[in-house]
């Protein structure tokens, strides 16, 4: 940044002084006068490619380093989902407090956030911090950024692409608090509907329950342990069971078909909010733990036999 | 050895393209097919968008005086920033400089009649006049309140305003664009006088060609995308909606596609006119002329290969991003290659005052700032916090008007005397000159602090702690208003009482300065040969100036 902006300043103060000493130096002795023609000289030409050239290729990779340690999330972080929708901000907690125009985060703790749209393309950027992400309505996309309060305080969060009429109302405050004041606010806030016991009751709602068998037996397969794993497709091809995944076989389930299953489930395109969509990713999460089938799981571990002569949807 | 000083009794020359007869009144305007009456055209077309762009323009600035908003509603708002946007790319920035001075300027410049089509030159300002028609309406019947970005799924589904008619009129007015590219390439190739090789080719013409090559490849572009976009806004076709199966970001990608290069057939032109006007005002060759040439093809070139600098935080593949950013640091190079060039080309000149020099200058300062921020913006890590911020708000402004609009004011006043054989007051062009750049950066460069504080764009109302900066940017806008009007007004008056210009006033070495002002219908009395080298002063006796002799066999420099 200091280098940039030394490296810019440097360029145009040398331009401008060059001009101007010119304009003055070499101003008119008399009206018919001419100027005197200078020879062109290659090496002076290569000398203000190569040099600039230099210049811009540090100003390249010092950029590249933040941006790529900025889209890489670490492991270890808190998770918060956050739903754009015209004109205002929902934002949930992991234990499923909800806050609409705030975001309350503990200092020194990776901080993740995952965003959803409703509608629009929106953009969440807290300017304090340096990051901004859009926030962009699709099947298959998440987008995420992570960041690492270091101060307690209260900062202004924008968006910061345009959304329609009352896109400069769309703003609010990050609040970063002491761990202990995070976890007491948390729990103050009036225990909110816990995602995972929201999500569970979606599945069984939604009737996900009746094909989705954790036993491996039903006409989709388990969803034991699949969160993070790698799943077989039906065209051979293996696929990380994130977010994006999940999301995209719920919405277009027949977009990425488990080997050994067939089409059979309906696309739930239109059918749930955002916020359902996290509660049942969040269920979906916490079965990471249970035991995996050995039979009717969209699981590839290493070695393991493919299912049986089932032919239906994960 | 020098000719007399300019002589007060000059007088136009009895027949010249503005009074010869080509029919009766309006009708001699409205099917003319020469270029120039065609230029002036435009020039009466363009400076009516860049009036109402003005006026759209003033009341942001207004509106924006208190943290609250000062004049209007949200809606309306962001109808005006909208429209503003509108008017001023596609109507003005984009055809003006082309399609008024490089018409009127590029046969004469190769010492051709007209361009190669002359009527199809005609049928471009139709276009441009039909699509602006259909903008038009859109903005008295309910306006538009998408941004000029149009992006998706708020411009196909969700804004409530007259989003169809102005798409129809930009794509529309995409083939004048298309159409007057296509005459400039076959013109330029085509129709050079003798002895005019292509590195005698005056910069402005080598700029234009480079432009065309942009026009051509990437208005088609723009213009499917945003057919694509009103099609799934009348019939609900899914391609950008996500509800129908469509991806919003592949809008992004098309429409920068086009629009990152567009910013090109913005800039290009007006680094043309600053390339005629400062070796005239230094009275000596430009230094470095095929570098200059060169660099115009390299921008047209690389321009087409960083559209996605516009979308890394659209979460975009990291690859990606590193691949765009890299490649908006090469289309830097060339660029500042212009500028040492021209700076260079001062040296040892024999330098004058005159407006169109100050333009020039002023010119190089802003394109200066504004080419140097867009490498904060072309940074990755910085990026992420100045993205969508006043920064880019600011960046912009300095390229397209402290670049393109300087680079089109100065280009007016260098060819105002050829364009109407009369001339303007020397002082008052001069302080307009001197306005029009105080009044800028003090409109825009708050803006930069602005952004970087994290003020995003677009936004009816902000914080109370921005309100400073913005007043701050406000008061610059008037005295950016004064800039702009005063050549309007003594450029109309010196149409009918200003001094006559004569064929040469500067004098400067381009082939359109050897024939009248104004120029007859068929440019040249007898088809011009060309003997000499580009800005040349020293071999050039036709000048009248001291220290020129004939041209010489084997002449060696200095």
């Amino acid at each position: 940044m200091v280098f940039i902006t030394a490296v810019c300043v440097f360029f145009a103060a040398g331009i401008t002084l060059a001009i101007i000493y010119f304009f003055f130096k070499y101003h008119r002795k008399t009206p018919d006068a001419i100027g005197v023609a200078t020879r062109e000289d290659a090496r002076l030409e290569a000398a203000w490619i190569i040099v600039p050239l230099i210049l811009a290729m540090v100003m390249f990779s010092w950029g590249a380093v933040i941006y790529v340690d900025y889209r890489h999330t670490p492991a270890d972080t808190l998770d918060i989902y956050v739903i754009g929708k015209q004109w205002m901000w929902k934002v949930q907690q992991p234990n499923g407090v909800k806050e609409i125009n705030e975001l309350h985060v503990p200092v020194g703790r990776n901080i993740r956030l995952t965003l959803a749209s409703e509608d629009v393309i929106h953009d969440f950027f807290v300017p304090a911090f340096r990051v901004k992400m859009d926030v962009i309505p699709g099947n298959n996309h998440y987008n995420t950024m992570w960041f690492r309060p270091t101060k307690p305080g209260r900062y202004h969060f924008f968006c910061s692409q345009y959304c329609g009429t009352n896109h400069a109302l769309m703003g609010g405050w990050v609040t970063v608090m002491e761990p202990t004041d995070y976890a007491a606010w948390l729990s103050g806030s009036g225990a909110g509907d816990n995602p995972v016991a929201t999500g569970e009751k979606l599945f069984a709602e939604k009737a996900c329950v009746t094909c989705h068998l954790s036993n491996g037996t039903g006409r989709a397969p388990s969803l034991n342990g699949m969160y993070g794993a790698q799943v077989l497709l039906a065209d051979g091809t293996t696929v990380t069971a994130d977010e994006a995944y999940i999301r995209e076989s719920i919405l277009q389930p027949n977009a990425k078909i488990v080997a050994g299953y067939a089409p059979l489930m309906p696309p739930y395109q239109g059918q749930l909010t955002e916020e359902q969509i996290i509660a049942l990713t969040a269920y979906i999460k916490s079965l990471q733990s249970q035991p995996v089938p050995a039979k009717g799981s969209g699981v590839a571990p290493a070695g393991r036999a493919e299912t049986g002569p089932a032919t239906e949807k994960r | 050895m020098s000719t007399t000083p300019p002589d007060p009794e000059r007088e136009l020359p009895d027949t010249h393209y503005l009074n010869a007869t080509y029919g009766a009144g309006i009708r001699s305007w409205l099917l003319t097919t020469d270029h120039k009456r065609i230029a002036l055209l435009y020039l009466a077309s363009v400076t009516v968008f860049f009036f109402i762009g003005g006026v759209f323009a003033t009341l942001i600035r207004i509106h924006l005086l208190t943290p609250g908003g000062a004049l209007v509603s949200p809606e309306t708002y962001n109808k005006l920033f909208t429209m503003h946007g509108v008017a001023m790319i596609f109507f003005f920035l984009i055809p003006s400089i082309p399609a008024v001075l490089g018409n009127f300027l590029i046969p004469i410049m190769i010492g051709a009649k007209d361009l190669a089509f002359p009527r199809i030159n005609l049928l471009s300002w139709y276009l441009y006049i039909i699509g602006g028609a259909f903008v038009l309406y859109s903005f008295s019947t309910g306006g538009l309140d998408t941004g000029w970005t149009f992006y998706t799924p708020l411009s196909s589904i969700y804004s409530n305003s007259a989003v169809t008619p102005a798409v129809i009129g930009i794509f529309i007015n995409g083939f004048s664009s298309i159409l007057t590219g296509l005459n400039f390439v076959v013109t330029i190739h085509t129709m050079r006088a003798p002895g005019m090789t292509w590195f005698r080719l005056p910069l402005f013409v080598w700029a234009h060609y480079a432009t065309s090559l942009v026009m051509i490849l990437g208005t088609p572009v723009v213009a499917i995308t945003l057919l694509l976009a009103a099609l799934e806004r009348i019939f609900h076709l899914g391609f950008f909606n996500p509800a129908l199966g469509g991806d919003p970001i592949l809008f992004q990608h098309l429409f920068w596609f086009y629009s990152h290069p567009a910013v090109y057939i913005m800039v290009l032109p007006a680094m043309g006119v600053v390339s005629e006007i400062i070796p005239t005002f230094a009275r000596k060759p430009i230094f470095g002329y095929s570098f200059i040439a060169g660099s115009s093809i390299a921008i047209a070139v690389i321009g087409f290969f960083v559209w996605a600098h516009h979308m890394f935080v659209t979460g975009e593949s990291t690859y990606a991003a590193l691949a765009f950013s890299f490649l908006s640091y090469l289309v830097a190079i060339p660029s500042a290659v212009k500028v040492f060039n021209w700076t260079a080309t001062l040296y040892k000149g024999s330098i004058s005052w005159h407006a169109p020099m100050l333009y020039a200058l002023g010119f190089i300062g802003l394109f200066t700032i504004g080419g140097l921020t867009g490498l904060f913006l072309a940074c990755l890590g910085l990026d992420i916090h100045i993205h969508d911020t006043y920064f880019v708000v600011a960046h912009f402004h300095y390229i397209m008007v402290g670049g393109a609009v300087m680079g089109y004011v100065g280009g007016l006043h260098f060819w105002w005397p050829k364009i109407t054989g009369r001339l303007y007051p020397k002082g008052l062009s001069e302080f307009a000159a001197v306005v029009l750049f105080i009044g800028f950066n003090l409109t825009f460069f708050p803006q930069f602090i602005l952004g970087y504080l994290g003020m995003p764009r677009r936004y009816h109302n902000y914080p109370p702690e921005f309100q400073v900066l913005n007043v701050l940017s406000t008061a610059g806008a008037s005295i950016l208003a004064v800039g702009y009007l005063l050549p309007m007004l003594y450029l109309i008056w010196s149409m009918r009482y200003g001094k006559i210009a004569g064929p040469n006033p500067w004098p400067a070495t381009g082939l359109e300065w050897k024939t009248d002002s104004p120029p007859p219908t068929e440019n040249f009395h007898v088809t011009p040969v060309v003997d000499w080298e580009p800005y040349d002063y020293k071999n050039r006796p036709d000048l009248g100036l001291a220290g020129s002799r004939p041209l010489a066999p084997a002449h060696g420099n200095d």
